[in-house]
């Protein structure tokens, strides 16, 4: 580098060589502009061809609130990438539409469902019902015989070759009953193969028109009570009746055999007869509050509610002020620079945390057997006391087992927060003649929970719907049999709603959904109220 | 490029397919388009992944035979319950399922399914798998296998099979174990396990109509036998005999190591017993009440989807090939369970585990497969733990129990 002063011809060539690469530069980003016009127009040509693709596919499905989705999220996204300003726009988009997708559609969903009667006999449209009806009810006439079948064609017309048990060939189709034929062409077994003026059809040619052959019924006579011939396989036909007649315009069910009538509701989503019986399936339909009406309206979901909010919200608190008391003790010895060794210490803390609470929860399950349990055999001197199945005491190790797994966490946590407190304020404090317990309770807690706090009110939340740790350890229980409610000691909110929505065969999703939506408001409003008095906290920084 | 493009566009028309489906909208069975390949003459089947690697060789005869592709798609065994009855209304489901046959009164109720003409070849599987896979007098499913329980009796510590219960306990006791028997139980009871010794004292769940089906409208759990099933229950408890806290992991461990002469169990722990170096015979429960002692029948076999364009290829596919003796005996090799095809069984008969829990299921009742029996074990297993460990008068309990059912089944 020189140090004396530069000519004028240097700073000319100095001036020079900076414009130099001033130019350069803009060239450089002009490039890159082209590069990432190129790529964005790129992406969005392979975007907008997809969505004008789905567009067209919705539009043949006539699926039209799906369409005006797809069509404003396309020229939104448009819009956004093409604008010059708006950049924020264009970082966040991605993201806000799998948020759409895939938590704000889910969660409405979800809350939709809760006025819907959705669950078992009531999952799918009013056609399908029908339909699954219908077929249900053809029945095989009791010791009918099996006919060899061949189908033949003509002029796109299925009609049904049959030979009986007898060697007797007929033949008829949906629209003429079976009539007896003398000049088919039979095979060695004598089985009718074909006929004159028709086409016989391969199993490949059946395949390929199953539906329309599957759905071929031919009268065995004029008399329709006699059933009618069909295939359920192409090669052999059965004589059915069917025992119900669906009438469309009048929106009714009959069923032959016993005369009844079922007509449709559509309050109920199913047909119902005037006894008050109904046809299983139903469809879905909206019901409106009727799944709250019943939630708090049921006997035997009413009587444990109470009960059961009661232990949610005792077991919530108890496994938060137990966990966090445990962790920030274990955290604030473990801070202490006079301890030896603390890294291994904390090493082992840890532990609980890395397995899985699935794996722990069933460990604890295995340990706390009365009989034959690590606990009682080795720690009691094989005292046979009743961890999981006396109310009180499963209640007790629900909240220990629970302390287990979730302390770590807590010690972690409460590390991390104290170590962010400056030391010289404990210093100060000391200076001033304070005692340790006042330090700690004047200074370093209220320090501390202003970090933490958020993240017990998650806690809280966390263990309000804790269903693993309810599910694996005590699966509720134990149980008050003379209750008669499929609810347990244990049982927090939302396994009680598992029990009543999933138990035994009949799902009842609109239920589980009204459930889960009580529970929401119930976690919510705490989650409010606590950040609320958090506020408080902050200022004291 | 041009290769490149399309492939690219195919992709995200499946991407977007696939989101569309997953957001719920898929609104008719219309094949349009986003699933091109759903082509009439391919038969989706759906089953776990044990059946698969058999199915693959009886797909592929079919395919020849027929000229219609088979698709096999692995499902986890535990979750195609909910799924088909999810699935099958979208038009999105498969043609055939794999399936137990209790799930049957669901899958009706829901109209996934539909019945199967299994014909002539009825007559060629054992009864009591084709009365299982029927409901209300129809027949929805072609079985494959059966699965019952039996008493597995150690030979070294017990060298004859007891007659009655009585002679079971004594034999057992004679033995010198920790336990003269073995049956898990757990904290909230296992009925299951438990009902050879209900039926042997004439009280099945429900009664039972002419053809073998079971009557939502007669409950027969609380007659005089399920009262008299209920005091001998709570006399074992006392004894001893019966814990809750004996769960199964429990009651295999102390069997394997021959802390018992008899465990009551099925087929799906003989291995490890004699992997535990355990000579084990198969016999029948012994009764405790002086009726036959009869478990129930599991029967797995395979369901055609209400929905399906391929009706007469998914009959012909099953009612053929999955009820032929080859696939049937190729099933049983896979899986141990003994077939539901007579011919495959007698086959399979020459293996005495086979056999003997075979025996066993041939005088076995189906387990019910009416959607009322949802109701029950929420209400029976807890109440069989509370007699067990003596907490009430067991009679008392039982007409509980009895009642809570009645009131449920409504």
């Amino acid at each position: 580098m020189m140090t004396t002063p530069g000519t004028g011809h240097d700073r000319a060539q100095i001036v020079a060589a900076k414009r130099q690469r001033q130019a350069s530069r803009i060239a450089e980003a002009a490039s890159a502009g082209i590069k990432v016009l190129l790529v964005k127009v790129l992406v969005l040509g392979i975007v907008d061809a997809i969505s004008v693709y789905a567009l067209f596919v919705l539009f043949a499905k006539q699926d039209w609130l799906v369409f005006g989705l797809v069509l404003v999220v396309t020229v939104a996204v448009n819009w956004i990438y093409f604008r010059v300003k708006g950049l924020p726009a264009k970082y966040l988009t991605p993201g806000l539409i799998f948020l759409l997708i895939f938590q704000i559609f889910v969660v409405g969903y979800s809350g939709y469902i809760a006025f819907t009667n959705y669950g078992t006999g009531h999952n799918s449209t009013k056609d399908d019902a029908v339909s699954s009806l219908i077929l249900s009810a053809q029945e095989r006439v009791p010791d009918s015989p099996t006919y060899a079948l061949t189908v033949l064609e003509q002029a796109g017309v299925y009609s049904f070759l049959v030979t009986d048990p007898d060697g007797d060939i007929s033949v008829g189709n949906a629209d003429t009953p079976l009539k007896t034929v003398t000049d088919a062409e039979t095979d060695g077994s004598g089985q009718a193969v074909g006929l004159p003026g028709y086409t016989t059809l391969n199993f490949a040619d059946i395949v390929s028109n199953q539906e329309a052959i599957a759905a071929v019924a031919v009268p065995l006579s004029d008399d329709p009570n006699d059933g009618s011939l069909r295939t359920p396989d192409g090669s052999a036909a059965y004589l059915y009746l069917s025992d119900l007649v669906y009438d469309e315009a009048a929106g009714t069910m009959t069923n032959t055999g016993t005369g009844v009538v079922y007509t449709e509701d559509p309050s109920q989503g199913s047909f119902v007869a005037a006894d008050g019986s109904e046809l299983q399936p139903g469809w879905k339909v909206e019901v409106g509050l009727a799944n709250f009406a019943k939630a708090f309206g049921t006997d035997s979901i009413r009587g444990p509610l109470i009960s059961v909010t009661l232990w949610t919200f005792a077991f919530a608190f108890l496994s938060v002020a137990t966990t966090f008391a445990l962790g920030l003790f274990l955290a604030i010895v473990f801070n202490d620079l006079r301890m030896r060794g603390r890294n291994v210490y904390r090493v082992v803390m840890i532990l609980p945390y890395a397995f899985p609470a699935f794996l722990s929860a069933l460990v604890w399950a295995g340990m706390l057997n009365p009989q034959f349990g690590f606990i009682n055999q080795v720690l009691f001197g094989g005292a046979e006391i009743p961890w999981l199945t006396n109310e009180w005491l499963a209640k007790f190790s629900i909240i220990f087992v629970n302390l287990w797994l979730g302390f770590p966490y807590m010690f972690l946590v409460c590390t991390g927060a104290l170590q962010s407190i400056p030391g010289e304020l404990q210093e100060a404090a000391t200076v001033d003649g304070a005692k340790p317990w006042q330090v700690f309770r004047l200074i370093k807690l209220p320090l501390l929970l202003v970090s933490v706090s958020p993240l017990l009110i998650a806690s809280f939340a966390f263990n309000f719907n804790n269903f693993n740790l309810i599910y694996m350890l005590t699966n509720g229980g134990p149980r008050d049999v003379t209750a008669g409610v499929n609810v347990g000691a244990t049982d927090i909110l939302i396994s009680m709603v598992y029990k009543v929505a999933f138990v035994g065969a009949n799902r009842d999703y609109g239920l589980a959904s009204a459930f889960s939506i009580l529970i929401f408001v119930l976690v919510a409003l705490v989650s409010i109220i606590s950040f609320r008095q958090t506020k408080a906290l902050e200022e004291l920084n | 490029m041009m290769v490149k493009k399309n492939g690219l566009l195919a992709a995200g028309a499946i991407a977007v397919a696939a989101s569309l489906a997953l957001a719920g909208c898929s609104a008719g069975s219309d094949s349009s388009g986003a699933t091109s390949d759903a082509d009439s003459s391919t038969l989706t089947v759906w089953v776990d992944a044990d059946r698969a690697a058999v199915l693959k060789d009886a797909a592929a005869a079919f395919t020849k035979e027929s000229g219609v592709k088979v698709k096999l798609v692995q499902k986890d065994f535990a979750k195609i319950q909910e799924e088909f009855i999810a699935q099958v209304p979208t038009g999105k489901g498969p043609d055939i399922t794999i399936a137990a046959h209790d799930w049957l009164g669901n899958f009706v109720s829901n109209g996934v399914v539909q019945p199967v003409e299994l014909g002539d070849t009825a007559a060629d599987y054992q009864q009591v798998a084709v009365t299982a896979m029927s409901y209300e007098g129809k027949t929805y499913g072609v079985p494959y296998s059966i699965e019952n329980i039996a008493l597995l009796r150690n030979t070294a510590l017990a060298p004859t099979a007891p007659a009655t219960f009585d002679d079971m306990v004594a034999a057992g006791t004679a033995a010198g174990t920790e336990f003269p028997y073995l049956v898990q139980i757990g904290p909230e009871a296992d009925p299951y396990h438990l009902y050879p010794f209900q039926t042997s004292f004439g009280a099945p769940v429900f009664g039972t109509n002419a053809d073998g089906s079971y009557n939502p409208d007669d409950l027969t759990v609380g007659n005089a036998g399920g009262e008299a099933f209920a005091t001998w229950l709570a006399a074992e408890g006392a004894a001893g005999r019966m814990s809750v806290n004996l769960t199964g992991d429990i009651a295999k461990e102390k069997f394997y190591a021959g802390a018992s002469p008899f465990l009551l169990t099925g087929p799906w722990n003989v291995p490890d017993a004699q992997a535990a170096g355990i000579d084990v015979s198969v016999d029948a429960v012994p009764s405790a009440g002086g009726q036959p002692a009869q478990p129930f029948v599991g029967v797995q076999g395979f369901m055609v989807s209400a929905k399906t364009k391929n009706a007469i290829a998914a009959n012909e596919f099953l009612v053929n090939y999955i009820g032929s003796e080859d696939v049937q005996t190729a099933l049983y090799e896979v899986g141990g369970r003994p077939p539901a095809l007579t011919a495959a069984f007698e086959a399979a008969s020459s293996d005495p585990i086979t056999a003997g829990f075979g025996a066993v299921g041939a005088t076995a009742v189906p387990m019910p497969n009416i959607p009322q029996m949802g109701k029950v074990w929420q209400f029976w297993g807890v109440t069989e733990a509370a007699i067990i460990s003596n907490q009430g008068d067991p009679v008392q309990l039982w007409q509980k129990m009895t009642a809570d059912i009645a009131a449920a089944i409504q």
